[in-house]
């Protein structure tokens, strides 16, 4: 076997909010991703991902704002992260 | 007119909303074929050969000068020299004396060379583009650095160009800590002409792209940061008068009957980009009007009562 990640990066924290940014690496060599490869995301939201397989094992928590930080900005937020299985080629 | 023709309150504000400015063509052809002339011939790769290793020889062969970071920008390059007389466009001087004042330093320049695929072949080495990144490392300044992008030949798309992020900049991340994100809405690859400049602000995400033509694409970057004020440096007669219409004075906002007018300073500052999040698209509001009232110097600056709603104690 061999696991195919896709990463989804959404508006809010709910999972069919709209894709803002992705990520996809193929375990299984078919394709190979890499930065700035595709203007348009491959799902709409992230309910669309779970509607075409893919399998949710992580989403980024919710944490609370420390204090004197609040407008602090860094990294996308919401955080979500795919798996697909698929049979290795012999 | 100013001499050097310095930017517009509203080039300003689009530079504070979205971390960049982009001039077409703006170096003239021979300019162009000198730095390509200085810049020197990549060699081609044998076949085992190391990619890093001609890389290496490609920059010590070419006539573009080591230079000390902390040098004044104007000391850095060679009367006459190519970049010496990119630097002294009128546009330049106007665009760099607007964004960092009066007599900018240097700090490193590099030049970028992507290589075709057929030297990845003869490298037997995977061609794929950089991770997105941002330069340097964790800075929490307001103020910032400039980088001048040069681009001294055409580049097309399969070139793959430069690609950035606009409105990433006012984040404080750390280097490519944020590679995994390979792609986002509104990420913008530069197809452009020869002699087109783009000026970065320090903390734009960018990365080079993956170069799937047969030739060569080479691209000079050089980044300086203010010896001085940045404070109300470009050409503010244009700036609406403080407070004209009444203390904090603001427009109608959410609840609106038409269209706000377009190309003021609060329009360009509170125009989100496509990958803004719902929620912290807002901070990213609240970060773009600190930065305004800290290059205009005027702490009571609002646009549409982000931080005033959350000054105000009675």
């Amino acid at each position: 076997m061999r696991q195919k990640v896709l990463v989804l990066y959404l508006k809010n924290s709910a999972l069919d909010s709209p894709v803002l940014g992705w990520a996809q690496y193929d375990g299984s060599g078919e394709t190979l991703h890499m930065a700035g490869d595709d203007d348009t995301p491959p799902y709409a939201t992230g309910l669309a991902a779970l509607r075409d397989g893919w399998r949710l094992f992580q989403a980024s928590q919710l944490l609370p704002h420390p204090r004197g930080e609040e407008f602090d900005l860094a990294y996308l937020k919401y955080e979500f992260f795919f798996e697909q299985l698929v049979e290795a080629a012999p | 007119m100013n001499d050097p023709p310095l930017l517009s309150s509203a080039q300003m504000a689009s530079f504070v909303a979205r971390g960049f400015l982009r001039f077409d063509g703006a170096v003239p052809a021979d300019i162009n074929a000198q730095f390509m002339a200085e810049a020197g011939e990549v060699p081609e790769l044998a076949e085992g050969g190391k990619i890093m290793a001609v890389y290496g020889d490609t920059l010590a062969a070419s006539r573009i000068p080591e230079v000390a970071a902390g040098t004044p920008l104007a000391e850095a390059y060679a009367p006459g020299s190519a970049v010496s007389r990119m630097l002294d466009l009128p546009l330049v001087r106007g665009a760099l004396r607007s964004l960092l004042g009066e007599a900018p330093v240097f700090d490193h320049h590099f030049l970028h060379v992507t290589f075709p695929p057929r030297y990845y072949e003869a490298a037997h080495r995977e061609n794929v583009s950089q991770h997105t990144h941002q330069d340097s490392t964790i800075d929490p300044r307001l103020s910032f650095d400039v980088q001048v992008m040069y681009y001294p030949h055409a580049v097309t798309r399969p070139m793959g160009g430069t690609r950035f992020i606009p409105g990433t900049h006012l984040r404080k991340v750390s280097e490519v800590a944020l590679g995994r994100y390979q792609n986002m809405l509104g990420q913008q690859h530069m197809v452009c002409e020869a002699g087109t400049l783009l000026f970065l602000h320090h903390g734009l995400w960018h990365g080079g792209g993956v170069n799937l033509s047969d030739d060569v694409r080479y691209m000079f970057k050089i980044r300086m940061h203010a010896s001085s004020s940045q404070v109300r440096c470009w050409d503010v007669d244009d700036l609406p008068l403080k407070n004209a219409k009444g203390p904090n004075a603001q427009r109608p906002i959410f609840f609106r009957k038409s269209a706000p007018e377009r190309g003021t300073v609060e329009d360009i500052l509170m125009t989100p980009e496509p990958w803004f999040e719902q929620d912290t698209g807002r901070l990213e509001f609240v970060n773009r009007i600190k930065l305004w009232r800290y290059l205009t110097d005027d702490p009571t600056y609002d646009a549409d009562y982000w931080l005033t709603r959350l000054e105000t104690a009675v």
